[in-house]
């Protein structure tokens, strides 16, 4: 890792001065990067310092309020139990989903590694629901599991020997589930493609050396495959985190949040409140809350995953 | 030992069975929504509402799709593949330059990589809501331009995080000797550089005009009526009373299908494309 950096700093400085480094080369430099930055701007610094301003206003669709409001939407917020609720929620789909999804995925990565006929087509089929919309994933689940049509009740009718009508996106006690099996069916394959890349790339001599001192699969796995893979799962346990964290047209498509609000998430929330509600500050508020939280977090884990590099 | 030696063969073959049954059983498992979506759009009006359910229809129905084409209901679907493609084509251009300049000259330091890649994972709802209130001012709300203009942004730090890598892969020798002989900067991105992250530029462009097909977040909150994309206009099908399950599977199959073309087609690139270029294998 540490020479990984050398190596970048040493081809930057050969760089400059096989050109001649120079005023030249440094324009060149900011040149490149400026149509990104002003692009970027639009979505990393207007929404952030415009979510600020609006959140210390007392705005709504009808009353354009622009005096200064002070933390009045920041109280209410930390009495909002609807907000705390979406908050909790989405930890609750990303409690059980996470977990499975990793586990499941890493299961049918290990199921990959050997030779396997018809492995390639295997894993294309097997990608196809990591790359569709998340709306039409829920759509497709949802009529799938209509509760009069839909090919699911009928085929647990058929074991039960009777018609069996579940209200899978309706019934308070099976709408989590729903949602975390949606959410597990779609993105297991990402995490199972990632992990055979990673399988795929450990160091089969050092697991046979270890085979032959007499080790068995789990030690093998716990003390080898387990420290190779933990880098490229560590990335891809944040991917599926803040992919959870975001989550909104596939819960909006499956139960639009409810029955009532009980599965409504972080985004549901400042949609509603935003776009069906139209209270712009405090809105505004919960974007910016939303916003600061989920950045620190990121800075924190991609700083010391960049650093890595 | 003879005997010892094909057991041991009939052993190993019978495990490869066993994980060829689980391999298709997964399979089927994670097919058969997709399959239920796709055959619905197929099917008959009373098909899709017959219980028990239909698997196999007796015969392929294609009204579906042309009375939403005389219905004008397929516009949505048009306007997807528009906005993915200038988006993507755009975010190309700008993020290669601005990967480029990453690459090989490490502008802004770590804090700006990391800077640049958080905003790829911000939820898109706490920015399309100040957004919105901006192109609102602009008259931008429903307009080509401005949904273009944001899906590329928002594809941006996918493109450049993924092409810096690409670009890192380019031996620095060759651009060290077209520096010799005298090339410029721009002369040496684009005879040197380009040529050689061309795959790379595709495979990347891939996965960014996949992500502007499947955006629902932005595209709910900006447009409306002209510029609707196929998975807004999707949840629009959802009614208090009835869903119209057969346009939803119809829009549903039309806009999937580029998407799993584009995949099938760039397989080599799915694990380098899909971890952000972290695993390039």
């Amino acid at each position: 890792m540490k020479n990984g950096r050398l190596n970048r700093t040493l081809i930057r400085n050969n760089m400059k001065s096989s050109t001649g480094g120079g005023a030249g080369d440094r324009r060149f430099q900011y040149l490149a990067l400026s149509p990104a930055i002003v692009l970027l701007l639009l979505i990393g610094a207007f929404p952030v310092i415009y979510n600020l301003v609006l959140s210390f206003q007392s705005q709504t669709m009808l009353d354009p309020d622009t005096s200064f409001a002070g933390l009045a939407n920041y109280q209410e917020l930390l009495s909002d139990n609807r907000f705390w609720g979406a908050i909790s929620h989405t930890l609750i789909i990303a409690g059980f989903a996470l977990p499975v999804q990793l586990v499941l995925g890493l299961l049918m990565a290990h199921l990959f590694v050997g030779e396997l006929p018809g492995k390639r087509l295997f894993i294309a089929l097997l990608i196809l629901p990591v790359v569709i919309a998340p709306v039409v994933a829920g759509a497709a689940w949802r009529l799938f599991l209509d509760n009069s049509f839909g090919p699911v009740n009928a085929i647990i009718s058929w074991f039960a020997g009777g018609p069996v009508k579940l209200l899978w996106t309706v019934d308070p006690t099976l709408v989590y589930p729903t949602i975390i099996i949606v959410e597990v069916w779609q993105h297991t394959p990402f995490v199972f493609l990632l992990s055979l890349a990673a399988l795929l790339a450990v160091d089969r001599s050092q697991v046979e050396a270890a085979q032959i001192d007499g080790a068995s699969g789990w030690t093998v796995f716990w003390w080898i495959t387990l420290p190779a893979i933990m880098p490229v799962l560590g990335m891809v346990m944040l991917i599926r985190f803040i992919d959870i964290m975001r989550i909104f047209e596939m819960v909006l498509s499956l139960t639009e949040g409810g029955p009532g609000t009980r599965t409504e998430t972080l985004s549901l929330y400042t949609y509603t409140t935003g776009f069906k509600d139209f209270s712009l500050s405090y809105t505004g508020a919960i974007a910016f809350v939303t916003i600061i939280m989920m950045s620190v977090v990121l800075w924190v884990i991609l700083g010391r995953m960049e650093r890595g590099r | 030992m003879n005997a010892q030696n094909s057991r041991w063969k009939r052993q190993k073959s019978l495990k490869k069975a066993v994980r060829f049954a689980l391999a298709l059983l997964l399979t089927a498992f994670f097919l058969a929504p997709v399959y239920w979506i796709f055959i619905t759009a197929l099917k008959s009006p009373e098909e899709i509402f017959a219980v028990p359910a239909v698997w196999f229809p007796e015969q392929l129905h294609f009204e579906n799709f042309t009375s939403m084409f005389s219905a004008g209901e397929l516009k949505p679907i048009f306007n997807s593949l528009l906005v993915a493609t200038f988006s993507t084509l755009l975010a190309l251009a700008v993020g290669t330059l601005a990967a480029y300049s990453l690459a090989r000259y490490r502008t802004g330091g770590r804090a700006l990589a990391v800077w640049i890649i958080s905003l790829r994972m911000l939820p898109p709802i706490a920015l399309a809501f100040p957004l919105f209130l901006f192109f609102a001012m602009l008259g931008w709300v429903d307009t080509y331009h401005g949904l273009i203009l944001l899906y590329a942004a928002i594809n941006l730090p996918y493109v450049i995080w993924v092409m810096r890598g690409f670009v890192e892969d380019v031996p620095l020798e060759l651009e060290e000797s077209a520096a010799i002989d005298g090339a410029s900067r721009w002369q040496i991105l684009w005879y040197v550089v380009f040529p050689l992250v061309r795959m790379g530029m595709l495979a990347t462009g891939v996965f960014a005009f996949i992500y502007a097909m499947n955006e629902f977040a932005f595209a709910v909150v900006l447009t409306r009526v002209d510029v609707l994309t196929f998975t807004v206009k999707i949840s629009h099908y959802f009614g208090n009373q009835t869903t119209s399950w057969a346009w939803i599977a119809g829009l549903a199959v039309l806009g999937s299908l580029p998407v799993f073309i584009a995949v099938l087609v760039m397989q080599r690139y799915l694990v380098r494309g899909m971890s952000m270029g972290a695993i390039k294998g």
